[in-house]
Order: C-alpha cells, then sequence, then structure tokens
C-alpha cells in the first residue's frame, strides 16, 4: 500500500496570476489547498525609512510607487498627514481637484483589476476592454501632471498646478488617421475638464458592456460563485477594508463615514455585498465604478464654476512661483531655503487615512520638529488582505487560488513597500 | 467629531483609571499610552466592552526612539565651522555597516502602536506602548484579540526586532531570507549591509557588501522659531503674497 502524503508546491515568485512577486507555498491534498504561506517582500525598498532621510516634500513621488495602480491616492494619504502636522489645509479647489483625481484613480485601479483578474480566469475580451478605458485614466494623469503613472501632482498645501486647457491629442501615423484618428481625438479637443467630462457621461455604458461579458457569464460565474466566502466578522477580524469589506455585506466607506477631501459634498452610494464571496466583490466594484463616474460629474460641474488658487500662499511651505522669484528677493529666498532644507513639520504624530481604491490606506506620521519625517509608516491595505490569504484559501481547490488572488486585488508595491 | 473624541477619553478614563494615560492630540485621534504590562488586558478590552467595540486593529507598527529630537545642523547659535555642520551627523543615512554605532542604552527605545477602529461607533483610537528592555525587547502579542495583528507583528519584528511573545508564527517576513540585523532601527546604515549580484562565474547569485557610499544631502534641522506659529505665517505670508502679485486674487 503507497504511502499517503501531501504535496508541496511552489507558486510564483514568476507566476502571471500572482500579481507581481508573491511566493506562495502551497500545501497540497490532492488538488485540494491544505495551507498557504506567501512569502512576501520580494519589492521591499524600504520606503519609510527613506523617508526618514529625506525632506518631507521629497517624499512624495515615492509614495505614488507604494500603490503603483492607484498612484494618487496614495500621495492623498501622505500630503494628508503632513498637512495635519503642519496644520494647514488646501484651498478649497485643490480639494475638488483631489477628490476628482481620486474617483479617476479608482476607475483607473478598477480597470486593472478588472481586466487582470479576468484574465486570470479565462475572460481574455474583459482585458482589451478595461484598457481601453484605463488608457484614458493614465491620459488625464498624462495631462495634469506630465506623467503617465507617477504623478508626483498633489503636494502639501495643495496640487501642483491647476487643470491645464488642453489635452495632449493624437499624433497622425500610418495605423491612426483620418476618420479613425478624428474620433480618437474627439473628446480631446476641448480643456480636460471637457475631456474629463465627456469620459465621465460616457463611461457607464463601458460598464455595461463589462458586465454584458461577465455578469451572466456562466464560466465567471462558476469561477466566483461560492469561492472565498468571507462573514462580515472574520473580514473586521481580519482587518479587511474597502472592497472587500464590503463584499461581506459590512456598510463602511471612509468617504461616507470619515469624509475627507470634498465627499463630504458628493452624492453617491455605498455598494455593499450579501454573500461575502468573490462575485460579490466583483459587483461591489462594478457599482463602485458608476459611484466614480457620478463623483466625478458633480466634481466637474463645480470646478467649471469656481475659478481659484490650488496652491496655499504660504512661502515657509509653498515654493513661490518663478516669476515671484523674478522680483523678489525675499521670495527667492524662500525658495532657496524650501529647496535645500526644506520645512520644519512641529513635533507631534498623526495617521490619515484614505478610502483607497482597495481600501483603507492609511499614514501614520511621527514628527520630531525637524524637517524631515521621524518615522513614516503606511498602512497599505494589501499586506492585511493578503495576511487573510491563508484563511481564504483553505480548503479550496488549487485553481481557486488564483481566483482569490484576484479577488485581493493586491498589488506588490504596496504590500512590500 | 470632537465631542465623540471627548466623551471616548472620558470613558476610557472610568474604565482605566491609572492603567492608562490618555493625551488629547490636537491631530485627530484619541491616544492612550499603556504599560507593557497591560498591554493585552487593555485590548481585550477595548474589543469586547461594548463602550468601545474596537473591532478593528487598522494599523500597528514600531517606532525607534534612538536619537529623537537630535539635529545635524546648530540653528540657534552662529558656529565657526563651515559646510561641513550640513554632511557631518549621526542619522542612518551618514555611516555603514562597518562603522554602525554602538546600540545607545537609552530608556524606553522601542515603541509599539496601534491603531484600532470602531466600525460601530465610527471612531478611531491610537494605543502605544514602550517595549520593556532595549536588548531584547519584548511586548505581548495581540493576535489572539485581533488576527489581522499578525503580519504586523511579524513586519515589526522584522524590521525593529521587537519580539511578540505569544505570536503564533513569529519570522522574518519582509526581508531576505538568512538577514542579519532589523533595517528600521536607527542604527542599521540607510544604504544596508550586503548587496546581491548574479555572479556569471560561480552560475548563482553572491552576495557582497554594499560598495556605495553613505551620502545623505540635505542635513536634519529642527526649527522651533515664531515663523512657524500658525496663525503668524498665515497672516505674514499671506500678505506677502498678496502684495506680489496684485491681480492673481
Amino acid at each position: 500500500m503507497s504511502e499517503i502524503r501531501n504535496y508541496t508546491m511552489n507558486f510564483g515568485p514568476q507566476h502571471p496570476a500572482a500579481h507581481g512577486v508573491l511566493r506562495l507555498v502551497l500545501e497540497l491534498d490532492g488538488e485540494q489547498v491544505v495551507r498557504a504561506d506567501p512569502h512576501i517582500g520580494l519589492l521591499h525598498r524600504g520606503t519609510e525609512k527613506l523617508a526618514e532621510s529625506k525632506p518631507f516634500n521629497q517624499t512624495v513621488p515615492y509614495v505614488d510607487r507604494m500603490d503603483y495602480v492607484s498612484m494618487m491616492c496614495s500621495e492623498h494619504a501622505y500630503v494628508r498627514a503632513v498637512e495635519k502636522l503642519l496644520g494647514i489645509e488646501a484651498p478649497i479647489r485643490a480639494q475638488y481637484i483631489r477628490t476628482m483625481f481620486d474617483e479617476i484613480t479608482r476607475i483607473g485601479n478598477h480597470m486593472l483589476w478588472i481586466g487582470s483578474s479576468g484574465i486570470d480566469l479565462g475572460a481574455m475580451t474583459v482585458f482589451l476592454y478595461a484598457f481601453r478605458e484605463r488608457e484614458m485614466t493614465i491620459d488625464m494623469y498624462e495631462a495634469v501632471s506630465g506623467a503617465r503613472m507617477h504623478a508626483n501632482y498633489y503636494r502639501p498645501g495643495g496640487v501642483y498646478r491647476d487643470l491645464p486647457d488642453e489635452v495632449p491629442l493624437y499624433k497622425e501615423t500610418r495605423w491612426s488617421k483620418g476618420k479613425d484618428l478624428k474620433r480618437k481625438n474627439e473628446w480631446r479637443e476641448g480643456t480636460l475638464l471637457d475631456f474629463i467630462e465627456a469620459f465621465a457621461r460616457d463611461f457607464p455604458s463601458k460598464v455595461d458592456e463589462y458586465e454584458t461579458l461577465l455578469t451572466d457569464n456562466r464560466i465567471w460565474k462558476q469561477r466566483t460563485v461560492g469561492i472565498g466566502v468571507l462573514s462580515p466578522e472574520r473580514a473586521l477580524q481580519l482587518g479587511c477594508s474597502g472592497p472587500m469589506l464590503r463584499g461581506s455585506g459590512v456598510e463602511w466607506d471612509l468617504r461616507k463615514k470619515q469624509p475627507y477631501a470634498m465627499y463630504h459634498e458628493m452624492d453617491f452610494d455605498i455598494p455593499v455585498g450579501i454573500n461575502g464571496d468573490c462575485y460579490d466583490r466583483y459587483l461591489v466594484r462594478i457599482e463602485e465604478l458608476r459611484q466614480s463616474a457620478r463623483i466625478i460629474l458633480q466634481c466637474v460641474e463645480w470646478l467649471r464654476a469656481n475659478p481659484g488658487s490650488v496652491m496655499l500662499k504660504n512661502f515657509k511651505v509653498i515654493p513661490p512661483t518663478r516669476e515671484e522669484m523674478k522680483e523678489d528677493m525675499e521670495a527667492l529666498i524662500h525658495h532657496f531655503k524650501l529647496f535645500t532644507e526644506g520645512y520644519s513639520v512641529p513635533m507631534g504624530e498623526t495617521y490619515q487615512a484614505v478610502e483607497a481604491p482597495k481600501g483603507e490606506f492609511g499614514c501614520y506620521m511621527v514628527s520630531d520638529g525637524a524637517n524631515k519625517p521621524y518615522r513614516v509608516h503606511f498602512r497599505a491595505p494589501g499586506f492585511v488582505h493578503l495576511s487573510a490569504m491563508d484563511e481564504l484559501v483553505k480548503g479550496h481547490m488549487l485553481a481557486d487560488v488564483v481566483a482569490m488572488m484576484g479577488t485581493l486585488d493586491i498589488v506588490f508595491g504596496e504590500v512590500d513597500r | 467629531m470632537i465631542e465623540v473624541s471627548n466623551s471616548l477619553s472620558d470613558q476610557l478614563a472610568a474604565c482605566f483609571g491609572e492603567r492608562i494615560t490618555i493625551e488629547e492630540g490636537g491631530t485627530g485621534i484619541t491616544t492612550i499610552k499603556v504599560g507593557v504590562d497591560d498591554w493585552q488586558d487593555v485590548a481585550q478590552t477595548l474589543r469586547d466592552d461594548p463602550r468601545f467595540a474596537f473591532s478593528q486593529l487598522t494599523d500597528l507598527c514600531g517606532v525607534d526612539y534612538l536619537g529623537f529630537g537630535q539635529e545635524e545642523w546648530e540653528t540657534h547659535d552662529a558656529t565657526s565651522s563651515g559646510f561641513s555642520r550640513g554632511v557631518e551627523g549621526l542619522g542612518p543615512g551618514r555611516f555603514n555597516w562597518q562603522e554602525r554605532p554602538e546600540a545607545s542604552e537609552i530608556e524606553q527605545r522601542f515603541r509599539v502602536v496601534v491603531h484600532l477602529m470602531s466600525i460601530s461607533k465610527n471612531m478611531r483610537l491610537r494605543m502605544s506602548t514602550f517595549a520593556a528592555d532595549e536588548g531584547m525587547p519584548v511586548v505581548p502579542s495581540l493576535v489572539e484579540i485581533w488576527n489581522s495583528a499578525n503580519w504586523y507583528e511579524r513586519e515589526t519584528f522584522d524590521m525593529f526586532g521587537i519580539v511578540f511573545e505569544g505570536h503564533p508564527d513569529l519570522r522574518r517576513i519582509l526581508t531576505d531570507y538568512g538577514f542579519t540585523g532589523h533595517p528600521f532601527r536607527k542604527d542599521f546604515p540607510l544604504i544596508g549591509n550586503v548587496a546581491v549580484r548574479y555572479d556569471e562565474e560561480k552560475g548563482r547569485v553572491v552576495y557582497e557588501p554594499v560598495e556605495i557610499e553613505p551620502r545623505v544631502l540635505v542635513p536634519r534641522v529642527i526649527r522651533d522659531d515664531s515663523r512657524y506659529t500658525a496663525d503668524d505665517i498665515d497672516q505674514a505670508a499671506n500678505e506677502a503674497a498678496d502684495s506680489l502679485s496684485p491681480g492673481a486674487e
């Protein structure tokens, strides 16, 4: 009689469904997962330690690289922590711009999520559809900050600059010309706000398209319904936040419960799941897309009607403009001090969280009164969600591990920091 | 929000009395300081008592207080030393692995900070404790009370060497297999210790001491002069800015 043994298998670090550099040690009994032990840290860059050796401003681009799929939301948590310690607040127009770009980021993030987890479960078409719209959110990033991903756009005290009056247009190439080129550039001929509005008005119809591909899709439902069920009690115990928590039926959204930026002015709904399985989390995220489009339209309307400053006028924290420096020696001195030394932040500690697309992204900051933070810690939703992996996949089939990985929506930039 | 916080600190004081110190920070969240011996007890009560109902642990991290409040550039008096004031100093970006300072004996070096959230009451609480012994700092584990503490405690152990007593699986999590030292301690160099590369001749990955020089450009400076009292700056800076650009506003 042969001996029956469990089988230990390595999943990753180089695996297309691992969504990054995850090494997952799986103990299998036949095809059933007995234990999952994620080994992380392959992308650990020590951002928190690096931040301790840099003036406050210089950490903003590093924060972009934490969750590199929802860049501006991570920035938002960081700049809010610095602002809180400094005791300053961004102008109201900057707050609206932040709210709008947080939602654009959410759409971009969920587009990547729906595309990649679609591919994981064998739905190739969704990926192509989703990246069509994701491209536009990235174009918005580019128009506003010059960078397509790592925007470095939010600053303590506001945002780097006001929304531009023009959007880069597609150029004529051999493959894209004439009518096709005209169609591509149709939305981009006005200001950035025109582009964003046209996008947000049209976007719900695009969400319908994804839904025709997935929501009633037999294969998609077979792979997700009843998989990875998480009860509300366990979800709270395991520290879940964002769509993971809402998918389990807990109505909790920081944008509503502890509003920041301009979310208290916005009219939107929080979608909540019932069963807490992968399918419910999918439905929650799909509904979030529609709600994001709603919020964006409200922001666009306000931003059109209310021009104004997007940065504080406080030369002790915010550098003066180039023109001001040419005319005024004081401004020049301020500029010099800000870029060689930075600003000192009063002693204290704070924790500021935002509802990032993946869940609660928080920034805990301790300052001892210096021009560099004494300690920064980032609370990344992905880190906590991945720690629940073992419990979620236990007893499931090997193929369901991939479905679980998709539904967690993890990005290793934030898990490893 | 403020009313909620106030009544929370009253209730905390009523419930725990002498065992905790309450700080009403100006930065939003009520903070309590707990002795390391009461750590688990207080946590258990905070979770189970219906007055608090902190059902979720959102965040746990360590802080190393070695060199807290030290600056690298004298700003209060004039000194005769020149530029070198700015490029020499004590911070982790100033030395390499061989030159790292001896572990200093300071009281209350390692602090563990926990952020709790009560979903039903919609409030947050920060709870912190200092580890008992700096040589081998030990803090009781919270995994049994909030399961989400599991990886956070592993991370804090990895980064600071704080041992969580009673943790079911206290392994390193973020650093490499076989790593030496605890990278987020203030006496660990910023440039690190070893570098890895693939060696063509040996046909495998090799570990070597790092070659880069420690180099931090901006000195650490503490300024607490009157410029930074909020009202003054706002007013002065706004006036200055307005007079500069009359057409802007």
